[in-house]
């Protein structure tokens, strides 16, 4: 029966490893400027980590395969030099491999998070509520009007809680269910949620953040390539959950510009 | 039984046999057993009751340093934190508690001395324990004196974070002290049958002295931070 | 100086009361059990749970029969309702967590083996470590009650993140009773804990019989001895977090709960509470317990490994000093649970470090075992194989880790199915095996006979073989972006991987259905097994020593033992055969000293 583990625990090794070689099952296209570190990350990281899976169950079933059900008058054998070999090997390889990983993983976290957002950056405000996203946009003026917890209304569409009358700020903001950006334009946006924990998960992005109830935070990124993208909500937030999300439209300039007349009309 | 029976070894080679050697004092009262010496065999173990008490305080010492990051960050994150000045009654509850403090520390060495069967012209024993239990009484009292006092300026458990980390704290922390008095009373409960352990009186008042020095370390941050 | 015997342990008298004997026992033995016995019916419901979320993933509009008597509102018409998904995912969660791999790899085997390990009586605080049981116990019908009150248990999640979890009922249902029944709980148990772990400490430290040195300990004992150590940190700094969460849903306090949060048109009463202060508090609970849930597991695996391989492992000590390190680092990496939580990025950099170094001790473990293996005389039972399953999984497992431990690859991966395929391997697999593997070991010695071996095969071929269909499958729906905790799968790039899906239910209910075999065969053995041995395995260690099987009352019969060997001294030449046990005056030519 040992045998018989010994094939299985490899075939099954290497089973799993196949849908991971062949990319059956994959992150999407990468339509970012920061996210080609992050890709090669990953591939490095699976071809290191695919490495030391393969190597270790090989030979888990190699050991099973040899060892099991000995014949009564066998010896015991001690492992080529002993622990220490194994030690050492584990603090070197291991070792430079991890402060290798978290190295270069380091400087990709760095592009995106220690980098400030360019000065000429598109400001778009997005809010995450139980259960929908909005987007804000600042209008001509540039400006954002202050929001007003006490006059969020869903029921009068009045999501941002912002007050046209007496906020010359806000007479020209731009309130949307739908993000549209233009391609290769920074956008810097800014977060905040209207209740509860939410996240903002674009995986063609390469952007993942959290919504923290209290404090404002704020993400940029480039969007590279043409076309609508799904964002999801990845913070549980309550029973709406699962449907929590809206798209990401990356647009031509001139197709943005005309978007934003559009939706500007519409406020 | 599948082990083979051999007769003991004979008492004479005891002390030669690898088992039992031991070397050293065997570290009294050390973290590590056998002076840190993993190999040593002891022939002397602490009372469990030590170790156990060690053990309580490390986790009671855990519990207050998770409160106290979670003071420090609350804190800071907003800026509604509005101090207030602490009651006075708070500093006369602390003398109370440091009196108590050394009036069982006198009250243990005297009991354990008479346990020991030192004769001694000097009055009851248990009378210094009994001291400290009053002591200790009045403490409760004395905070939750302030906390009535409180109330009455109108500050309660969620009027402000910072009144809420005060009643917090000085409650969890009495709560313990109450502990800490069933503590003294089983101690005083057993010393009148005779059945009094010496562990027990020990770990009773570290336990006690325990409750000082943290009382201490949360008027300090208390004081620092309201 | 005085010795064992004179020890203020309390000697108490044997029971004779049924209800001494059975119900508030002293006997560590009986606690053993009686913890056992509360994980084996919490893994059942948590198993059950987990069978009516695979279902409800692959067919969200099916009717689950019976399903609308556990709760009118979260099944009417037995179709779960969104938010039921989410309460019962939250129940299992902290079912299998909390009353599962916290209770049986370390206080139910632990609480029964320990002591004899170690070579005492009992542990020095009975009366404590029954009520560590029945303290545990009451937690867990507090978390079991919360089903049936009002609109049902919380939805949070095991991780009940502020303010959803703080707020009140506003957020959701399940969210105000709910959340302070799973609070409450979980304060009782953190207690229970803590008087667990105050035993095992002073067990290890001060009730250790002539003779057993540190180093003399079986790693059982270590891993028991680390894990006590681990859990009192741990669980003291989980129950303050859990009263400050009470305390803002009763009393009014805003801890986690932040100012101008608007629900449904409504300004919440809350203001200037942390979000972020809940998840540090959390996870620096959080991770050291999941190394609490694995601990002794490694310590299970080496010890039944040790005795099927008829040889020690290749290093006692490097094994011992990797655990420790284990424990050691747990309590520095918990932010990588937060990378992306809105804390300062440069605190994800730092806590990516020693998680990714935690991956040395953790190589280093599977390499001794492989090491180990090679030139051993292994032996095939079902024992050993689960614990050779343990390794293979927790390879697996173990492997995905590094990829999480990166913040730059964790903006792809987090609250993917990959970290659920990752925690699931390492926990609801890997440290489940050490269960199973500690029971057909121990089983001989708790009960006086042996599990059917047969039974044992087919559990473990379809558990293994199971469990990798199921949870190998995650880390690819991962790798495609499949958002966790969602109770259906509405977003356009998720079509694709329903098949997926509905491939891993099917896997999730054949496995499931599997351990009614081991179910089975613990029931049938207990009445109906081959008796057994005093030390069927040819082991080492004292318990298997014991005078009758099961132990004495008293462990030991009245006699303390003497130690004279290392805990794992095989592969010699001895009357006995291969082996020596520890309590043996043999003397031993080739004696196998670790180094």
């Amino acid at each position: 029966m040992g045998r018989i583990f010994a094939v299985t625990i490899l075939v099954i090794a290497i089973g799993s490893a196949i849908p991971i070689l062949r990319h059956t099952w994959w992150m999407p296209q990468d339509i970012s400027t920061h996210g080609a570190p992050i890709d090669e990350q990953m591939s490095e990281t699976m071809a290191e980590a695919g490495i030391c899976f393969l190597a270790s169950q090989i030979l888990l079933a190699a050991f099973i395969w040899k060892f099991s059900n000995p014949k009564p008058d066998s010896k015991i054998k001690t492992f080529p030099g002993g622990a220490s070999g194994l030690v050492i090997a584990a603090f070197l390889l291991v070792g430079t491999e991890v402060l290798a990983l978290g190295a270069f993983g380091a400087k990709a976290w760095a592009k995106i998070y220690f980098t400030p957002a360019a000065a000429n950056a598109l400001p778009v405000q997005a809010q995450a509520g139980q259960f929908a996203f909005y987007f804000r946009y600042p209008g001509p003026d540039g400006k954002f009007g202050p929001i007003h917890p006490d006059m969020v209304s869903e029921a009068n569409q009045n999501f941002y809680g912002i007050d046209i009358n007496n906020d010359q700020d806000a007479k020209d903001d731009i309130v949307t269910a739908e993000m549209a950006i233009p391609v290769n334009r920074e956008v810097n946006l800014l977060m905040h949620s209207k209740d509860v924990g939410h996240s903002f998960f674009v995986p063609e992005l390469r952007v993942q953040q959290d919504f923290v109830p209290g404090l404002d935070v704020a993400i940029h990124f480039t969007a590279t390539k043409i076309g609508r993208y799904e964002i999801v909500c990845t913070q549980l937030c309550g029973l709406g959950h699962y449907n929590m999300k809206a798209y990401l439209s990356v647009m031509s300039q001139q197709d943005y510009d005309d978007w934003l007349k559009k939706e500007a009309a519409l406020q | 039984m599948a082990t083979t029976v051999h007769d003991p070894p004979k008492s004479g080679t005891d002390q030669k046999h690898p088992a039992l050697t031991t070397t050293g004092n065997g570290n009294r009262g050390g973290v590590l057993p056998g002076g840190g010496n993993l190999r040593e065999v002891k022939r002397y173990s602490p009372p469990p009751a030590s170790t156990g008490i060690w053990v309580g305080i490390a986790a009671i010492a855990m519990t207050f340093a998770a409160f106290t990051s979670a003071l420090i960050v609350r804190k800071g994150s907003s800026n509604d934190w509005q101090p207030f000045t602490l009651p006075i009654i708070l500093y006369l509850n602390s003398a109370l508690l440091l009196a108590s403090s050394v009036t069982l520390e006198v009250g243990r060495r005297r009991v354990a001395a008479f346990m020991a069967g030192v004769k001694t012209h000097r009055a009851r024993p248990a009378r210094w324990l009994y001291v400290t239990l009053t002591l200790g009484v009045f403490f409760v009292a004395g905070q939750y004196a302030a906390w009535k006092q409180l109330r009455a300026q109108g500050v309660f458990l969620a009027t402000n974070p910072s009144s809420s980390f005060f009643y917090l704290l000085t409650a969890v922390h009495a709560l313990h002290v109450l502990g800490g008095l069933a503590g003294l009373l089983l101690v005083i409960g057993r010393l009148r049958s005779c059945v009094l352990r010496r562990s027990t009186l020990d770990i009773a008042s570290r336990y006690w002295h325990f409750m000082d020095v943290l009382w201490f370390y949360l008027l300090l941050l208390l004081w620092m931070t309201l | 100086m005085h010795d064992m015997s004179a020890q203020a342990v309390q000697h108490h008298a044997p029971p004779t009361s049924f209800i001494g004997k059975h119900v508030f026992s002293l006997d560590h033995k009986v606690i053993g059990k009686q913890y056992y016995a509360l994980a084996l019916v919490a893994v059942v419901i948590g198993m059950v749970l987990s069978w009516l979320m695979r279902i409800h993933l692959a067919w969200p509009s099916a009717k689950i029969p019976l399903l609308h008597y556990l709760s009118a509102n979260g099944a009417a018409g037995n179709v779960m309702t969104p938010e039921y998904y989410l309460q019962l995912m939250t129940m299992h969660g902290t079912i299998m967590v909390f009353f599962v791999l916290t209770t049986a790899p370390f206080a139910a085997f632990g609480n029964y083996f320990l002591p004899i390990q170690v070579g005492a009586e009992d542990m020095p605080f009975p009366h404590f470590n029954m009520m560590s049981f029945w303290v545990t116990f009451v937690s867990f019908l507090v978390m079991i009650a919360s089903f049936f009150v009002g609109d049902g248990p919380t939805l949070g999640g095991w991780t009940q993140y502020a303010p959803l979890s703080a707020i009140g009922p506003a957020s959701g249902p399940g969210q105000g009773m709910g959340v302070v029944l799973w609070a409450s709980s979980i304060a009782i148990f953190c207690v229970g804990q803590l008087l667990g772990s105050l035993n095992f400490i002073t067990t290890t430290l001060d009730m250790r019989t002539r003779g057993m040195s540190l180093w003399r300990l079986p790693l059982t004992a270590w891993a028991w001895f680390i894990t006590s150590v681990m859990g009192l940190t741990a669980f003291a700094v989980l129950m303050p977090a859990c009263i400050l969460l009470i305390l803002d849903h009763v009393a009014g306090t805003s801890f986690f709960v932040a100012s101008n949060l608007v629900i449904s048109d409504q300004v919440q009463p809350h203001s200037g509470g942390s979000t972020l202060l809940w998840q540090h508090l959390f996870w620096f609970f959080g991770h050291p317990e999941v190394y609490i849930a694995i601990v002794p597991g490694m310590g299970i695996v080496s010890h039944v490994l040790i005795t099927n391989m008829r040889r020690p492992l290749l290093s006692h000590r490097v094994m011992v000093y990797s655990m420790g390190a284990l424990a050691v680092l747990s309590y520095m990496v918990y932010g990588h649970h937060m990378f992306v939580s809105g804390m300062n990025p440069f605190s994800s950099l730092a806590f990516s470090f020693p998680t990714l170094i935690i991956t040395i001790p953790s190589t280093i473990v599977v390499l001794i075992w492989l090491g180990s293996l090679y030139g051993s005389k292994l032996r095939i039972n079902s024992a050993s194989l689960f614990s050779l399953g343990f390794i293979s999984m927790f390879i697996s497992g173990g492997v995905s880790g590094f990829f999480l431990a990166q913040p730059s690859i964790d903006i792809m991966l987090h609250a993917t199915y990959f970290v659920v395929g990752h925690f699931h391997l390492v926990m609801a697999v890997a440290a489940i095996f050490g269960i199973f593997a500690g029971t057909y070991f121990w089983f001989p010695k708790m009960t006086g006979r042996m599990m059917n071996e047969t039974l044992g095969k087919i559990h473990f071929w379809l558990s293994f073989v199971g469990a990798y269909c199921i949870f190998m499958p995650f880390h690819y729906l991962g790798l495609a972006g499949n958002v966790r905790r969602y109770q259906a799968f509405v977003d356009d790039y998720l079509q694709p991987l329903l098949p997926v899906h509905k491939f891993i239910t099917v896997a999730a209910l054949v496995t499931g259905a599997a351990q009614l075999v081991f179910l089975y065969n613990l029931v049938y053995s207990r009445f109906r097994g081959e008796r057994a041995a005093d030390n069927p395995w040819q082991a080492t260690s004292l318990e298997w020593s014991t005078p009758t099987t099961p132990p004495p009352f008293d462990n030991f019969g009245g006699q303390h033992p003497v130690v004279y060997h290392d805990p794992y001294q095989f592969g010699i030449e001895a009357s006995t055969g291969d082996y020596v046990m520890q309590n043996s005056p043999e003397e031993i030519h080739t004696v196998r000293d670790e180094e």
